[in-house]
């Protein structure tokens, strides 16, 4: 039975001066889940997160965390949180060990604890403890800030965006960090732009965009639903209909009948494609061009607001 | 009550004065000392003692005061401005803080560094004039009084201030005049009416009285009056920034 670590609410928010940002959102967490938020720029994913936080006020609605309402029962709420936000924000002069000791401290701990050298031996910052964070690269701070996020021992860890501006190496260091963490009990929630990146990480994904959470599902039903690749063939001569002969295959034809269109899934064993051009060879059915391509993040948006709508 | 959390915010405020320990020191030293050249020894020897109390040592309230309305004011200001202009703010509005324990920590770190310079100030008056206070415990109170209030004021102009101009603006037009038209360095009763009349309208004149009383046990307004005026001025500092916790005024959106 899976237990609800996060339950938003009605929540929407509209700036001052500013637009809507987040249209009304409802949206249940469970406890040991690794979460994805994705959604292109300007969706409303900081926006949500911020709320749940603490950092932005909701026009309306309510946010629970841990069985706590944020903003009656703030303090025991917040305990049960750790951000780390999108924008690299840091105090420069801190050294790493201080930040984030000073972390643990105003959540509420005390400074003194084995459990920070974990930390920082977990994001190999240990040997960097006493460095000044100016002194240090872009990744290092994004690891420090990470550091800060953890040290508090927080139930749900948010993660703004953790893998913008980071090289491969570290891409796939924080992947192992944030399965690591699901299996020590902790609940993730992540944004990103990118469904590959959804796809590694996630178990189950929500899409926003405008604001509007359009869809939460498994990351495997969504997958199947968006790990779908498109073949176009510009036909020699036009069609009016697609022979019975091919009827094997789910085509349509576009473009007034100069394109045939075959949409298949990219992870399937047979992808049905050598077969099906067999079988136009063998119809002499004679084709100009053929071309192959990925639905873009764009594509699945227009796609689920289609359905929507 | 979130003790650790208060504690963490006094630390670092204090981490950031240790890294300039040696300016912040030597400052009010170097001033205190142009001071008293200036006032005490050149002006001073000119001037007759106000009420039997030397010229020279009827300036060191002032002198104090005045460093302190600045230093509380400044370092206050800076504390909560600092983490705006970075944006490390997020994690202080996401932490399990209370306003008051927030306030606590900042506020608190701000006058622990004003009542260490104005300790230093009194010090060094020592080497230029004969000082006995009359009062010392009360002088101590009144003191931490006034440094509270002013480190309030400072802590909701950083809040206010969109820029580092905005931070200097006020301290520089509003509170150093008021301090010095407030009687820092002269006796109220010098002063020709109607101007005297107008300065019992300058709330800093109260606070520089007050404190000048707790030295000499006397004053140019009575003491409970000082002491209302100040206690009112802490309330409205306080006032203010519950009131712009409660609402997220300029900290949140
Ligand atoms: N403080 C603010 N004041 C006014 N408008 C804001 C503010 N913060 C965000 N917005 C607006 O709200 C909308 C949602 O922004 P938000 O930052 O939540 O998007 P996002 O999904 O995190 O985007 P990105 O992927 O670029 O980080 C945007 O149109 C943005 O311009
Ligand atoms: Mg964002």
């Amino acid at each position: 039975m899976p237990e609800p670590i996060l339950t938003v609410a009605g929540v929407s928010k509209t700036y001052k001066n500013g637009p809507t940002a987040l249209g009304t959102v409802d949206l249940t967490v469970n406890r040991g889940e690794i979460f994805a938020l994705l959604g292109p720029n300007g969706a409303g994913k900081t926006t949500l997160i911020s709320i749940i936080c603490g950092i932005v006020t909701p026009s309306a609605g309510t946010v629970t965390v841990a069985g706590h309402d944020v903003t009656r029962d703030y303090k025991a709420a917040r305990r049960a949180i750790g951000l780390v936000p999108q924008e690299l924000a840091t105090d420069q002069f801190e050294s790493v060990l201080a930040t984030v000791t000073f972390s643990r401290r105003l959540f509420g701990r005390s400074g003194h604890s084995d459990y920070i050298e974990q930390v920082l031996r977990d994001l190999s910052l240990w040997e960097k403890r006493h460095s000044k964070i100016k002194d240090l690269s872009g990744g290092m701070k994004r690891r420090v800030l990470i550091a800060k996020a953890l040290a508090h021992e927080p139930q749900i860890l948010f993660l703004d965006e953790p893998t913008a501006g980071v090289d491969v190496a570290l891409r796939r260091d924080m992947w192992k960090l944030v399965h690591r963490l699901r299996e020590q009990g902790a609940t993730i929630i992540l944004t990103t732009h990118y469904i590959e990146e959804a796809e590694e990480m996630a178990d189950r994904v929500g899409v926003i965009t405008g604001g509007k959470l359009l869809l939460v599902e498994e990351k495997n039903a969504l997958m199947a639903k968006l790990g779908k690749r498109q073949m176009d063939l510009t036909l020699v001569e036009p069609m009016t209909a697609i022979p019975a002969a091919l009827s094997d295959w789910p085509l349509t034809l576009e473009d007034e009948g100069h394109t045939l269109r075959y949409i298949f899934d990219a992870k399937a064993e047979d992808t049905g494609i050598p077969r099906l051009l067999e079988r136009l060879a063998q119809q002499h059915i004679a084709f100009r061009d053929l071309e192959t391509r990925k639905s873009s993040l764009e594509d699945i948006f227009v796609d689920l607001v289609g359905e929507r709508a | 009550m979130n003790l650790h959390g208060i504690w963490a915010i006094y630390r670092f405020e204090m981490a950031r004065f240790g890294r300039t320990i040696w300016t912040s020191l030597a400052t009010p030293v170097i001033t205190t000392t142009l001071y008293f050249i200036v006032f005490g020894a050149a002006i001073g020897s000119q001037m007759r003692g106000v009420d039997g109390i030397s010229y020279g040592a009827f300036i060191v309230p002032g002198l104090m005061l005045l460093t302190i309305f600045s230093e509380s004011i400044f370092n206050a200001s800076l504390g909560i401005y600092m983490p705006k202009f970075t944006g490390t703010i997020y994690e202080l509005l996401s932490a399990p803080l209370s306003p008051i324990e927030t306030v606590l920590g900042y506020v608190g770190a701000a006058a622990t560094k004003s009542m260490v310079i104005a300790m230093v100030i009194f010090a060094t008056a020592h080497l230029f004039v004969d000082l006995h206070v009359a009062h010392p415990l009360l002088m101590l109170l009144y003191l931490l009084l006034v440094t509270a209030s002013f480190a309030l004021f400072g802590f909701c102009l950083g809040i206010w201030a969109n820029g580092f101009e905005q931070l200097q603006i006020i301290p520089l037009l509003v509170v150093t005049p008021l301090t010095f038209l407030g009687g820092a360095f002269y006796s109220l009763d010098v002063l020709p009416e109607p101007w005297r009349t107008v300065t019992l309208f300058n709330p800093v004149a109260y606070l520089i009285n007050g404190f000048r009383w707790t030295f000499f046990g006397q004053s140019d307004v009575s003491f409970a009056l000082c002491v209302a005026v100040t206690l009112g001025f802490a309330a409205l500092c306080l006032a203010a920034v519950v009131t712009i916790f409660r609402t997220g005024w300029r900290l949140k959106s």
